[in-house]
């Protein structure tokens, strides 16, 4: 049993808006994975909840807008986004990180906006929607307002919503998935029921020969304190082959991130990580374009 | 904390049971409606042994709470066995291919193994490996548990036989 | 080898129907609904002493019953042992008794200093957090340097022991050769000679049901049902605890999810059952969290050993010497006995060649958890030990692992010298394994095949064997007791001590009584659950000894029963002459010719006008004998180096258990036990901070059993021989099958990279320094 003191079932994203701007202290709860585990471990202490599980006319599933934008409702499940015919044809590398949280029960309650709106670096859709430059879209009392996924994190577990404010959908506009392949690499110590010690996310962009880099991005969960990208991998692959490419980016995404000591793992292995993982990843989605170089 | 009526469907007949709304789906079905399958490993979603069918999908029950089961149809293993007690293809697969040891993370596996089962597809040990991932056991190193698997697919959707052509 | 009708079959298990369908009761499901929850208030530091306890503010929890701590008036002061060994009426023998209900003293992180019975959970919770407890705080003991050896810089963690040291034991076989000592021989320039130092780590149980009881009054005595793996010594410990008549305590054991040694202690038994005297005797339930289950009940204990070897050029070990050391942490609980299982198995498995060998083990207290049992009980840590000495041996002089090994593995005949009663290699089917071993992983081939690899990805070929004593017999006590009774129909009633936690014990016993009354198995039906006021005494699942020594006592009860059948028989058709005979439940004269059934009789028997009494059989034995099962693995993985990451491709594992008595459960045993052993090879390890001895990752996600996905398919495979010491030519197999993967690995990853490691598991990062050091990364 949970140390639940109010529980508000919303009925609409407005009503989840009301129900927490008269609950300064409440929690939006959505597949619950996140939350209900936070309560357990007393870190709340007695907890109000506002819950918006059960709005998925308004918050649920996957739709094309007109200008091509991908919209995808925030309480969609990771393995309805895995799933969905329009992020497998356009992020399909989406669908790849959205089948890799725990395993496949908590794909289907843990929910891909909960996975953002949770702040974590170690969220395992976060470093793709990173790469893919998502944009988040919120609503509180005063109506709605889009936020860059570059400006969403405010440090380890915090992002820029406000208390009052439900994340309603998460947007990824066509000019950036348009023509990329993609690769989410994520290191675990085991290959289910795991969270990532290393997750790395390349998009890229190839000239028509297959083999040339016209455009990429390189985006981590783990190797800081919120998701990021690094630039300098990127700059060091523009323009060039995909196998000099990838000799070169495992160096250089280390001079951009800096990551940590922990029992988990320490720095040196966790760049070792990100040295071998940046050129795996990259290789791995170029070979999805149809490049033929190869990491080993 | 206010107690609630919950109605749903379970095992096939409409319920309504009071709870109270602090409480998860496991503890409603285990504690109230005596469904003993329903097991707590771990309370967080990282063992798998309270997993049930809700409206079909496999889902653990100690992280759902128990408002959201409102109007759903849910499924335990109790309610696997048919009237005259024939066991379904997938609990007899698991007692004729030796998948029991302890048993306590078997009933959660049998219900995720039943919604493959009902998807009407073969599929192959590791795909098998998979789709069972989110289920831990201590016994058994789950290998007669996918080769029980393997036999109530094949049994169910015709695929028996090594070259795969159906029965 | 004798002929057997009903041991041997391949038989449905006779719990299956029950654990598929919901229907098996674990202790959750028995729960009266009217009970109120325990809490424990865990101690926050990992060594001190608590000053006060201020309940004020948790007493005015809504819904809480009452707040208890370790100053209260009422609380027992008689300290208690918590290991799962049968009582010895030799104060000598008996086991350390060193813990308390609650204690003032924190030996460790997660001492129990008070509990907390309310209405519900949630009420408990909020309580337990508002208890206000002020420490004392001392420096923290928590490695073997400053356990050992600065012990007089701190303040004693137990009076009894202020040295720290639970026992300290020094062997040296008699030495052969021409040589003086085991040094001298290690010394001597013409043998090859290595050091090595070696490390196992904290496993954990980490049975998928937590640890949990609950307690209830009944008249003036006290109920306890829990999951244990050994009720009747529950029942004892739990009354030396209360300081109550052991008859006081009446213990219930249903169906158990798994144990695997962790439920071989008597928990927090005796807190739930003191708890519940307090609240007037009311109904009080005790569950663990998985976080408690892993920090705060028991894990295999962390080992090191130090050893030296000296062999020659033709594959024989000369002599070997091991000194190792166990941190048992704030408690004994089994005490040295895990340890000396350690050193003796270390001794035992390689010792055909051997001149001399030296052995020294030593268990200490220090501020980390508790250690306890852990399935195959301290020889997972001595098989670490030798293999990897062996794998490194083989590996620098270009041996074939599997040859060495052979070359110098126990004889037929062996007795250990420091086995206080027989121990005794009386059957060895180890050339077989080795050989079966081979042909199923493609042994020759392999190995031909991953000579000189290149590059980030590599493969591996791996060996290990093993040796394991069979039960605890002629060391400590080995007895057991069983009951038949015959229903009307002739259908059996077979009540044994030993109890079932999900190894197939009922099934296996349901096969030896029938095989030895004469009956189908189908006719015997086992009563699983054990309650001390009805079943007989057997010490319980440890040891891989029930179907050894509770198999000979049904064996022995059986023939009773057997002999009664047939008495009864020739006194209702007293013109056939006898002996009889019984098979199939159909009764023969020495003719041959049909005579009854068992069914008529067992009804005759019931309703008999002048000779009316049911016909039953109870009995017990002391098993005085002890044998050795063995066996081989053999692994095949593939190394990722960039990555530090290791994929087990194919396994397998040969057991010469004797007479296998069910192949199917028999290889159940196999499987999962390999699962655990590569767990311990590569990701299972409890993780305790420096800081304040904390368990780090006390839950699932962080503790890294394997998944589903993290094995191949698992091939187990026996070789059968016949023990003259096994009820039925059987041999332990309970424990053995998770102990020679992890080795196995080891020298799979030294096939593949060239690169040796010592520590297990062989953690991503372990790897990643190991091939840093190695300049492979």
């Amino acid at each position: 049993m949970y140390d639940i003191t109010y529980f508000h079932e919303a009925t609409s994203v407005q009503d989840a808006v009301k129900a927490l701007t008269e609950h300064p202290e409440a929690k939006v709860i959505a597949g619950g994975t996140d939350v209900l585990v936070q309560i357990r471990e007393g870190r709340f202490g007695p907890t109000e909840l506002v819950s918006i599980h059960e709005l998925r006319d308004e918050l649920w599933g996957v739709v094309l807008d007109e200008d091509e934008t991908i919209c995808i409702g925030p309480i969609t499940w990771f393995h309805a986004v895995n799933q969905d015919p329009i992020c497998q044809e356009r992020i399909p590398v989406l669908c790849e990180a959205c089948d890799t949280p725990g395993g496949p029960q908590l794909r289907v309650s843990g929910t891909i906006g909960g996975n953002v709106a949770n702040g974590i670096t170690s969220a395992d859709t976060a470093s793709t929607l990173f790469a893919y430059g998502a944009r988040l879209v919120l609503e509180g009392p005063h109506g709605r307002r889009t936020v860059p996924i570059e400006e969403w994190y405010a440090g380890p577990g915090k992002t820029v919503r406000e208390h009052d404010e439900i994340l309603v959908s998460i947007q990824i506009p066509r000019d950036h998935y348009e023509g990329f392949y993609g690769d989410y690499i994520k290191y675990g110590k085991r290959n289910a029921l795991e969270i990532a010690t290393m997750g790395c996310c390349c998009l890229v962009k190839l000239t028509d020969d297959h083999e040339t880099i016209e455009d990429v991005r390189f985006a981590y969960g783990v190797a800081g304190p919120t998701p990021c990208r690094s630039h300098a991998a990127e700059e060091a692959a523009r323009g060039k082959t995909v196998a000099e490419a990838a000799e070169l980016v495992g160096d250089a995404a280390l001079e951009d991130l800096h990551p940590r000591d922990s029992w988990r793992a320490s720095k040196d292995f966790r760049m070792q990580l990100i040295k071998e993982m940046t050129k795996r990843a990259l290789v791995n989605a170029a070979n999805k374009g149809g490049s033929s170089a190869s990491w080993k | 904390m206010e107690m609630k009526i919950l109605s749903c469907t379970v095992n096939g007949k409409p319920v309504q049971v009071g709870y109270d709304v602090r409480e998860c789906l496991l503890d409603t079905l285990h504690d109230r409606l005596g469904l003993t399958s329903v097991k707590r490993g771990c309370e967080v979603g990282e063992c798998g042994a309270c997993t049930v069918l809700i409206d079909g999908v496999a889902t653990d029950t100690c992280l759902y709470l128990t408002a959201w089961a409102e109007g759903k149809t849910i499924e335990t293993v109790e309610g696997l066995q048919a009237p005259d007690g024939t066991l379904d293809p997938v609990q007899q697969a698991f007692v004729d291919e030796f998948a029991v040891q302890c048993g306590f993370c078997i009933p959660g596996i049998i219900m995720s193994a039943e919604e493959l089962v009902r998807t009407g597809k073969t599929y192959t040990r590791d795909e098998i490996r998979k789709a069972l991932s989110g289920h831990l056991c201590r016994c058994t190193g789950y290998q007669n548990i996918i080769t029980a698997v393997e036999r109530a697919v094949d049994l169910v959707n015709g695929f028996v036989g090594e070259d795969g052509d159906a029965a | 080898m004798k002929e057997f009708k009903e041991v041997g079959r391949p038989l449905t298990r006779v719990d299956a129907f029950d654990k598929v369908t919901g229907r098996a009761k674990y202790c959750y499901d028995l729960l009266p609904t009217d009970h109120l929850v325990a809490k424990m208030v865990l101690a926050t530091v990992g060594n001190g002493r608590v000053v006060s306890i201020d309940t004020s503010e948790a007493e005015k929890v809504p819904g809480v019953v009452g707040v208890f701590t370790c100053f209260d008036p009422d609380l027992p002061t008689q300290p208690f042992g918590t290991a799962g060994h049968p009582w010895s009426c030799d104060p000598a023998h008996q086991d350390i008794q060193d813990r308390n209900i609650l204690t003032q003293r924190v030996r460790q992180y997660g001492d129990v200093v008070a509990a907390v019975v309310a209405e519900d959970t949630v009420a408990a919770d909020r309580a337990v957090r508002a208890v206000k407890v002020e420490y004392e705080e001392y420096p923290l003991e928590l490695t073997r340097l400053e356990a050992i050896d600065h012990a007089e810089d701190f303040p004693p963690l137990h009076e009894a022991r202020p040295n720290n040291i639970i026992a300290h034991v020094d062997n040296r076989t008699e030495v052969k050769g021409g040589y003086d000592s085991v040094e001298q021989i290690l010394e001597d320039p013409q043998w090859h000679r290595t050091h090595i130092e070696v490390k196992t780590p904290r496993q954990s149980q980490a049975h998928i049901e937590l640890c949990l009881s609950f307690a209830y009054a009944e008249g003036d005595r006290i109920v306890v049902v829990s999951s244990t793996q050994l009720p009747h010594i529950c029942r004892r410990i739990v009354a030396q605890a209360l300081g109550r008549p052991w008859g006081d305590v009446r213990v219930i054991k249903p169906y158990i999810g798994g144990g695997f040694g962790n439920k071989q202690d008597i928990l927090y038994e005796p807190l739930n059952a003191w708890l519940c005297e307090k609240v007037g005797g009311r109904c009080v339930l005790l569950e663990l969290t998985r976080e408690e289950v892993f920090a705060y009940t028991r894990s295999r204990q962390p080992k090191e050993c130090h050893i030296d070897a000296a062999w020659d050029d033709d594959m024989n070990l000369k002599a070997r010497s091991l000194e190792g050391w166990s941190n048992q942490g704030s408690y004994a609980a089994h005490g040295h006995a895990l340890m000396a299982n350690t050193a003796n198995s270390f001794r035992q498995e390689y010792s055909a060649k051997e001149l001399a060998h030296h052995g020294i083990a030593t268990t200490f207290y220090s501020n980390e958890t508790c250690a306890g049992a852990m399935r195959a009980y301290g020889v997972p840590e001595g098989n670490w030990a030798a293999e990897v000495l062996m794998s490194d041996i083989a590996y620098d002089m270009g041996w074939d692992g599997a040859e060495f090994r052979l070359n110098n593995f126990m004889e037929l005949g062996y007795r250990d010298p420091f086995w206080p009663g027989p121990l005794c290699c009386y059957s060895r089917g180890i050339d077989e394994c080795v050989a079966k071993g081979k042909e199923l992983i493609g042994w020759d081939e392999k190995r031909a095949a991953y000579k000189n690899q290149t590059g980030p990805i590599r493969h591996g070929v791996g060996v290990a064997l093993f040796s394991y004593k069979t039960s605890v017999a002629g060391l400590s006590l080995e007895t057991s007791n069983v009951r038949m009774n015959l229903a009307q129909d002739g259908s059996i009633m077979l009540q044994m001590g030993a109890t079932e936690i999900g190894q197939g014990a009922d099934t296996v016993f349901s096969q030896m009584a029938a095989e030895t009354v004469g009956v189908p198995t189908e006719m015997v039906h086992i009563v699983s659950q054990q309650d001390t006021d009805v079943t007989p005494y057997d010490s319980g699942a440890y040891a891989s000894r029930q179907t050894y020594v509770a198999g000979t006592a049904c064996r022995k009860v059986a023939e009773e029963l057997r002999e009664k059948i047939l008495d009864y028989a020739h006194f209702l058709y007293p013109t056939h002459q006898t002996p009889f005979d019984m098979r199939d439940g159909v009764i023969y004269d020495i003719a041959g010719n049909e005579v009854t059934t068992i069914a008529d009789v067992s009804i005759q028997s019931y309703y008999h006008p002048t000779n009316a009494k049911q016909i039953e059989a109870q009995d017990g034995v002391n098993v005085q004998e002890n044998t050795f099962a063995m066996g081989a693995c053999f692994v095949d993985l593939t190394v990722d180096i960039p990555l530090a990451k290791v994929t087990v491709n194919d396994v397998v594992e040969v057991h010469d258990s004797g007479v296998i008595i069910n192949p199917k459960t028999a290889e159940q045993q196999v499987h999962g036990g390999i699962a655990q052993s590569i767990g311990m090879a590569l990701s299972e390890e409890l993780l305790t901070n420096p800081k304040d001895g904390s368990i780090r990752n006390n839950n699932l996600l962080d503790y890294k059993i394997p998944t589903m996905m993290d094995l191949p398919d698992l091939r187990a495979d026996f070789v059968e021989t016949y023990d003259p010491t096994g009820p039925y030519g059987n041999k332990a197999l309970g424990e053995t099958p998770c102990i020679p993967a992890a080795p196995a690995v080891r020298d799979a990853i030294l096939n593949a990279t060239g690169v040796k490691f010592y520590e297990a598991p062989m953690t991503p990062q372990r790897l990643f320094e190991g091939f840093k050091k190695e300049g492979l990364v």
